[in-house]
C-alpha cells in the first residue's frame, strides 16, 4: 500500500463526516482509505495531456427554466419528511453556530 | 500611538435576486409565506430531486458583471460547496468556485482624494439558506426551508479599500448600479443586500498584508462603519500588545460594537468543493451577451448628463434625484404629464426628503404616483391652493397617496378667490385690529404683516397671501 493514511487524516475526516469511530473502526478505516488512494493513484499514470478537465459526463450544456412559479405550497407533503414538525417547521437538535 | 497603519479591506456582497422563483426549482421567492410553503423536493435537499438552473439569473448576473466592467465567462458552471448545517437540508450549498460567471471587473468611487477604481475579483451565483429560529425554552431548533434555493450572486472585491467611507462609497455605487438594473432591490436591512468584511492592518508603507478577520452581520451602512472602526482598534491593540491577529470569522454585535470569533478550530472549514453533476455548464454565447447589453437601462452617470441638456436643472438637484432609480423614474414620469422640471425636483428633494427623514424611510418606499404630484403641482400654478395648504395636501399624499384634486375638493382646502368676500374679511380684520392699523400708518410698515396673518387665519387658511397684501394696502 503506497499510501499511509495517518491518525490526524482519520481523526479529521472523521470530525468532517459527523462520525465517531472506535479503535478498530479507525484501523479498518485508515487501511481502506489507503488502498482507495492507490485505486486512484493508477490515473495519474495516463497520459493526459491535452485533454480538457470533464465537468459534466455527458455532452450538454445551457439546461434552463424559465422564471415561472410551477410549484404551489407543498408544506403538507414536504413535512412528512421532517423527523419531528411543529407549526409548519422542521424541529432538529439545537444547532447553533 | 506611536505606528501608524493602514487598514486593508475586502468585501464579500450578497446580493438577493428580483426573480420569481428560485435559483434551480420552480418555488415562489416571495417573502412572508408561512414556514415550508414554498418548498419542494429540489430546494429541501431531497435524494433524486434534479436543480435545473433558472435563466433569469444567469441573465441579471450576467447584466451586474456587464455593468460593474467584469469580463463574462465564456464557459461556467456550478460547484458542490460542502458543510453540515441543519439551514441547508443538502449538506452542500451549490455554488461557483472554479469557473464563477463573471471575473476582472471593478467600479469607480469617489473618495477625499478623488476617483478611485475599486477592483472586482469575481461575480458568482449560488443558492440562499433556509432560516433557522432557536427555541430555548423547548431546547431544539425550528428550521423553514422558504429562502432555501432563492437566488444570490456574490460579488468579491479585490482588497483596494482603505477607510470605511471607501467601503461605503463602494457599497452604495454597487447598489444603485444593481437597481437600476432591477436585479435586486438591495435592501440592507431587509438583507437583500449584506456585506461580509475583510479587514488586515498593516505599517502604514509596508508591502506585505496584515492577518485577515472577516467580519459578518453587518445589516446597516452604520453597522459596517462601525464594525470597520471597531475591528481596526482591535487588530492595532493586539499588534502593538506583541500579539498576532488570528485569521479567523467574526461576528459583529453592533449593540456592543465589538466582534466575537465565530467558529472553533474543531469544526474547521474544508468545503471540499467538487463539480455539481447534476446541473449542466453553461455556455454563454455572444448573441446572449449581446441581448443582455441591448437591455441595458441608463445608467446614472448617462442620466445625469440627460437631464442638465433636457431639464436644465442644477447639479445639485440632479446628484440627489438619480441617486435612487426610484426618484429618478419618479422624476421623469412626473414630468412626463407635463409639470415644470423644477418644480417636481423642489418637491422631491425639499418635503419628500424631509418626510423620508422624519420616518426613516428608504427612497423606494415613496408611495405616491407621478399623476398625484403632477395635479398638486397643477393646483398651485393654478393658484387654486397655496404653499402652506400645499404643503399639507402634500404630506396627505406621501402618506397615502391621495388624490390632491378630490382631497382639496372634500376638506374645502380651495383658495378663495372670491375678491368681495376676502374684502370683506379683511375690513372685519382691520376693524378689530386698531392698533396694527395705527402702528402702519405711524410708518411700522411691518405691522401689515400681522393683519395678513389674522386675515389668513379668519380665512382658515384658505387665501392667497400676495393677494391680501394687496387688498390691505389699497384699503390701509
Amino acid at each position: 500500500m503506497a499510501n499511509i493514511i495517518s491518525d490526524e487524516t482519520i481523526e479529521y475526516v472523521g470530525i468532517l463526516s459527523k462520525l465517531e469511530l472506535s479503535g478498530e473502526q479507525k484501523e479498518q478505516a485508515k487501511k481502506d482509505m489507503g488502498l482507495m488512494l492507490d485505486y486512484i493513484d493508477q490515473l495519474s499514470e495516463l497520459d493526459t495531456t491535452g485533454v480538457e478537465p470533464m465537468s459534466h459526463i455527458f455532452p450538454i450544456h445551457n439546461v434552463f427554466r424559465q422564471d415561472t412559479v410551477t410549484n404551489g405550497d407543498d408544506q403538507e407533503n414536504i413535512l412528512r419528511n421532517a423527523p419531528e414538525e411543529r407549526d409548519g417547521s422542521f424541529i432538529v437538535p439545537k444547532t447553533v453556530d | 500611538m506611536s505606528k501608524q497603519y493602514e487598514t486593508v479591506i475586502g468585501l464579500e456582497v450578497h446580493v438577493e435576486l428580483a426573480t420569481k422563483t428560485k435559483i434551480f426549482c420552480g418555488c415562489s421567492t416571495a417573502f412572508g409565506g408561512a414556514p415550508n410553503t414554498h418548498t419542494c423536493p429540489v430546494c429541501t435537499g431531497m435524494p433524486g430531486s434534479l436543480p435545473v438552473l433558472n435563466k433569469q439569473v444567469l441573465e441579471y448576473v450576467i447584466a451586474v458583471g456587464l455593468a460593474t466592467n467584469c469580463e463574462i465567462s465564456h464557459y461556467s458552471k456550478f460547484d458542490r460547496k460542502n458543510y453540515f448545517y441543519p439551514d441547508n437540508p443538502q449538506n452542500y450549498q451549490i455554488s461557483q468556485l472554479y469557473l464563477p460567471i463573471c471575473h476582472d471587473g471593478g467600479v469607480e468611487i469617489e473618495t477625499e482624494e478623488g476617483k478611485k477604481i475599486v477592483g472586482i475579483h469575481e461575480i458568482h451565483m449560488e443558492e440562499d439558506a433556509g432560516k433557522l429560529v432557536h427555541d430555548d425554552w423547548e431546547d431544539c431548533t425550528m428550521v423553514d426551508y422558504n429562502r432555501s434555493g432563492v437566488p444570490l450572486i456574490e460579488i468579491v472585491s479585490e482588497p483596494d479599500m482603505r477607510s470605511a467611507e471607501e467601503v461605503i462609497a463602494y457599497l452604495e455605487k454597487l447598489r444603485l448600479l444593481i437597481q437600476y438594473l432591477g436585479a435586486s432591490d438591495c435592501k440592507l436591512q431587509e438583507g437583500s443586500m449584506r456585506a461580509d468584511v475583510n479587514l488586515s492592518i498593516r505599517e502604514a508603507g509596508a508591502e506585505k498584508m496584515g492577518t485577515r478577520t472577516e467580519m459578518k452581520n453587518l445589516n446597516s451602512f452604520k453597522a459596517i462603519a462601525r464594525a470597520i472602526e471597531g475591528e481596526r482598534e482591535r487588530q492595532i491593540d493586539l499588534l502593538e500588545e506583541g500579539k498576532e491577529v488570528i485569521q479567523e470569522t467574526r461576528r459583529w454585535d453592533d449593540n456592543k460594537e465589538y466582534s466575537y470569533a465565530m467558529r472553533s478550530k474543531e469544526d474547521a472549514q474544508d468545503y471540499r468543493y467538487f463539480p455539481d453533476p447534476d446541473l449542466a455548464p453553461i455556455i454563454v454565447s455572444d448573441e446572449l451577451l449581446r441581448e443582455i447589453k441591448s437591455k441595458e437601462p441608463e445608467f446614472p452617470t448617462e442620466k445625469m448628463i440627460r437631464y442638465k441638456e433636457e431639464y436644465g436643472i442644477p447639479d445639485y438637484d440632479i446628484e440627489i434625484l438619480t441617486n435612487t432609480k426610484h426618484t429618478a423614474d419618479l422624476f421623469e414620469e412626473t414630468v412626463a404629464l407635463g409639470a415644470d422640471p423644477k418644480k417636481v425636483s423642489n418637491w422631491l428633494m425639499g418635503e419628500t426628503m424631509r418626510l423620508l427623514k422624519e420616518n426613516a424611510m428608504e427612497p423606494e418606499a415613496i408611495c405616491f404616483s407621478p399623476e398625484n404630484l403632477a395635479k398638486l403641482i397643477q393646483l398651485v400654478d393654478s393658484k387654486a391652493i397655496n404653499s402652506t395648504v400645499a404643503k399639507e395636501v402634500f404630506q396627505e399624499m406621501f402618506h397615502h397617496d391621495i388624490d390632491p384634486e378630490q382631497y382639496v375638493e372634500e376638506k374645502g382646502l380651495k383658495t378663495v378667490n372670491d375678491q368681495g368676500a376676502l374684502r370683506k374679511t379683511i375690513e372685519e380684520v382691520m376693524a378689530r385690529n386698531p392698533k396694527s392699523v395705527e402702528d402702519y400708518h405711524n410708518g411700522k410698515t411691518k405691522a401689515i404683516g400681522a393683519l395678513v396673518g389674522q386675515t389668513m387665519k379668519a380665512m382658515q387658511g384658505k387665501a392667497d397671501p400676495a393677494l391680501i397684501n394687496q387688498i390691505l394696502q389699497e384699503l390701509l
